[in-house]
C-alpha cells in the first residue's frame, strides 16, 4: 500500500516538475548517484552490485555446460532470470516470478541479445552436443524505483567480470580444467528509462515517481549510439513526438554512463 | 538469434509472399462470433488466426485484486499448442507473461477504467495459428472485443509491427521475415488521439531507421483501424437488416 503515499504526493510532485523541479531536488534528466562494484560473490563466475541512489541491485553469472537449442545447435544459451526477493520491499512476495519480473528479465535479456553482447558460437562446445549456458540472475535487493536500467547495468557490469572454464574433450565427455579465460564482450548495451509524468519525461524514476507516471519507456543503447531494444510500459500512452524526445534523451544519457563508467 | 543468410526481398523489391515493403498482409476481421462472451472478435492476417473475447464488466475474483477508484483489466494471451511449427506448451510461458501485459497496458489507457470502480473485466486473446505479429493482430482485436462488450472507450486501439529485413524498413513483417530480419517494431496507436500505447524493439535499428520504421507502423495502424471500423460497423448493420426482415 505503499503507493497510496504517493498518489498524496501526486500534487505536490506534478506543481514541481511544471518548475522543472523533483522530489529528491534532481532536474529532469538527471540520474541518481551510480556506484558499481565487481567481482563481489566469488563462487560465481562473475558478479556485480548497482546502487541507483537506494535501488540495489546483485547480479551473480553462472556458468554451466548444456545441450544446445535444437534451432541454434552451434550457439551457447543465455539466459537471464529476475527475482523480486521479498528482502527488497513490501510490496514483494516470496513465490514465482511474476510479470513484474518476468518482464524485467526479458528486457534486461534482450538488450544483451539484441545488442550481440554476448557471441554465443563462441560459447559452443561441440556442436549439437554441448554448449555453455550462461545464467544471468538479476537479484533485486532494494526497491527504489527503476529496476530495469539498475539490473541492465548491473547484468553487463557482471558479464565484463565474468570468467569462463577452460576445458578439454575426453571419450566426447566436456572436462572442465584448471584455470579461467575471461568472457569477453562483443558490446555494452546501457538502458535508459524515461517516465511520463504529467506530460512531462524525467529520466530514472524513483519509486515514488514509477508509483503516479503514467507511462514510462525503457530504451537501450549499443556501443555505436543505436538503438538494439525498447519496452514500453505503464497504463498510459505516449505521442510520436514524446517518442522522439525520449530516443534522443537516451542516446544522451547512455554515453553519459558509458563514460561514467570507463565503457 | 538474427542471422541473415537467406534473401528476403527480391531484385524487384518484393517480399517472400509478394508484398512491397509498406504493404501489408491480407487482413480479415468480425466482431461478435463467440455467442457465450460479452464481447468477442476474430482477425485473420496473413496466417495469424486470433480469437479474442471479452467477459465483462463483472465483479473482480478473487476480491483482493478489485480496486476502489477503476475497473481492473485481466489479460491472457495464450497460443494453442498447434498454433506454431514445433508443437508449444500449453503452460503459459515467460512470453505470454510478458505479452499479457504489454497488451493490458496497450488497451486500458483506451477504457474508461474510473467509470467502473471495484469490477474488473477478464480478456483472453487465443492465438490459433501464428505467422508473426501476433501481439499486435491481437490487440487489433481485442479493441474491437471491448468495443462489441460495450465497454466505453476513448477510441480503438489498432496495433502493427514493422521491421528491418535486407537493410529495408518493412511493414508488418510476417513469421520468417520477424525471425530471420534485423529489426522488429510492434506498435500499438489510439488513432485519433494520436497516441502510443505500445512501443517494444528488438534488433539493431540507428535512430534514423527507428523513426522510419515506426512512422511506417503508424501508417499500417492507420490502414487497419478503417478495416477495424468497417468489422464494427458491419456487424450492426447486419443486426438492423435482421430486425427489419
Amino acid at each position: 500500500m505503499t503507493g497510496s503515499i504517493a498518489k498524496i504526493k501526486q500534487k505536490q510532485m506534478e506543481q514541481l516538475l511544471s518548475k522543472g523541479k523533483r522530489l529528491d531536488d534532481r532536474g529532469l534528466t538527471d540520474y541518481r548517484e551510480i556506484t558499481l562494484e565487481q567481482g563481489i560473490i566469488e563462487r560465481a563466475e562473475g558478479s556485480a552490485r548497482v546502487f541507483l541512489g537506494k535501488t540495489e541491485i546483485l547480479v551473480g553469472i553462472k556458468i554451466a555446460t548444456g545441450k544446445p537449442f535444437p534451432d541454434t545447435p552451434d550457439a551457447g544459451v543465455l539466459t537471464v532470470n529476475c527475482e523480486l526477493v521479498p528482502l527488497a520491499s513490501p510490496d514483494f512476495e516470496p513465490g514465482p516470478p511474476g510479470e513484474k519480473a518476468i518482464e524485467i528479465a526479458r528486457v534486461v535479456d534482450r538488450g544483451i541479445r539484441e545488442s550481440k553482447a554476448i557471441d554465443v558460437k563462441k560459447l559452443c562446445i561441440k556442436a549439437g552436443k554441448n554448449v555453455f549456458v550462461v545464467f544471468v540472475d538479476v537479484y533485486v535487493l532494494n526497491h527504489d524505483g527503476n529496476l530495469i536500467d539498475a539490473s541492465a547495468l548491473a547484468a553487463v557490469a557482471a558479464l565484463l567480470n565474468t570468467k569462463m572454464p577452460n576445458y578439454e574433450i575426453e571419450d566426447d565427455t566436456v572436462k572442465i580444467t584448471q584455470g579461467y579465460t575471461p568472457l569477453t564482450l562483443k558490446s555494452r548495451p546501457i538502458t535508459v528509462t524515461i517516465a511520463k509524468i504529467n506530460d512531462k519525461l524525467v529520466v530514472d524514476p524513483q519509486l515514488k515517481e514509477e508509483q503516479v507516471m503514467d507511462s514510462r519507456i525503457s530504451i537501450a543503447i549499443n556501443d555505436e549510439g543505436s538503438i538494439c531494444a525498447i519496452q514500453k510500459g505503464g497504463a498510459g500512452y505516449f505521442t510520436t513526438q514524446q517518442i522522439k524526445e525520449a530516443t534522443k534523451l537516451a542516446k544522451e544519457k547512455a554515453e553519459e554512463i558509458r563514460k561514467k563508467m570507463g565503457w | 538469434m538474427k542471422k541473415k543468410n537467406k534473401k528476403l526481398i527480391d531484385k524487384k523489391g518484393l517480399r517472400m509472399d509478394g508484398r512491397k515493403p509498406d504493404e501489408l498482409r491480407s487482413v480479415k476481421l468480425e466482431v461478435g462470433i463467440l455467442p457465450n462472451a460479452d464481447g468477442s472478435a476474430y482477425i485473420e492476417m496473413g496466417k495469424n488466426k486470433i480469437l479474442a473475447a471479452v467477459y465483462g464488466p463483472k465483479e473482480m475474483h478473487p476480491k483482493h485484486l478489485a480496486r476502489s477508484d477503476r475497473m481492473v483489466l485481466r489479460c491472457r494471451y495464450h497460443m494453442a499448442p498447434f498454433s506454431v511449427q514445433e508443437r508449444k506448451s500449453p503452460a503459459p510461458s515467460r512470453r505470454e507473461v510478458e505479452i499479457s501485459k504489454v497488451i493490458r497496458d496497450s488497451l486500458v489507457p483506451a477504457i474508461f477504467v474510473e467509470n467502473y470502480p471495484r469490477t474488473g473485466i477478464d480478456l483472453f486473446i487465443e492465438v490459433l495459428q501464428a505467422d508473426g505479429g501476433t501481439r499486435c493482430a491481437g490487440i487489433t482485436a481485442a479493441a474491437l472485443a471491448i468495443a462489441e462488450a460495450g465497454i466505453p472507450m476513448r477510441d480503438l486501439v489498432v496495433a502493427c509491427a514493422a521491421g528491418k529485413v535486407d537493410e529495408t524498413i518493412v511493414l508488418d513483417l510476417m513469421d520468417t521475415e520477424d525471425k530471420v530480419g534485423s529489426a522488429d517494431v510492434p506498435v500499438a496507436l489510439m488513432p485519433n488521439l494520436n497516441a502510443i500505447t505500445l512501443l517494444q524493439m528488438d534488433g539493431i535499428l540507428n535512430p534514423d531507421e527507428f523513426e522510419e520504421a515506426l512512422n511506417l507502423a503508424l501508417k499500417g495502424c492507420k490502414k487497419i483501424y478503417e478495416m477495424q471500423r468497417e468489422a464494427l460497423k458491419t456487424k450492426y448493420v447486419n443486426l438492423k437488416e435482421v430486425e427489419e426482415q
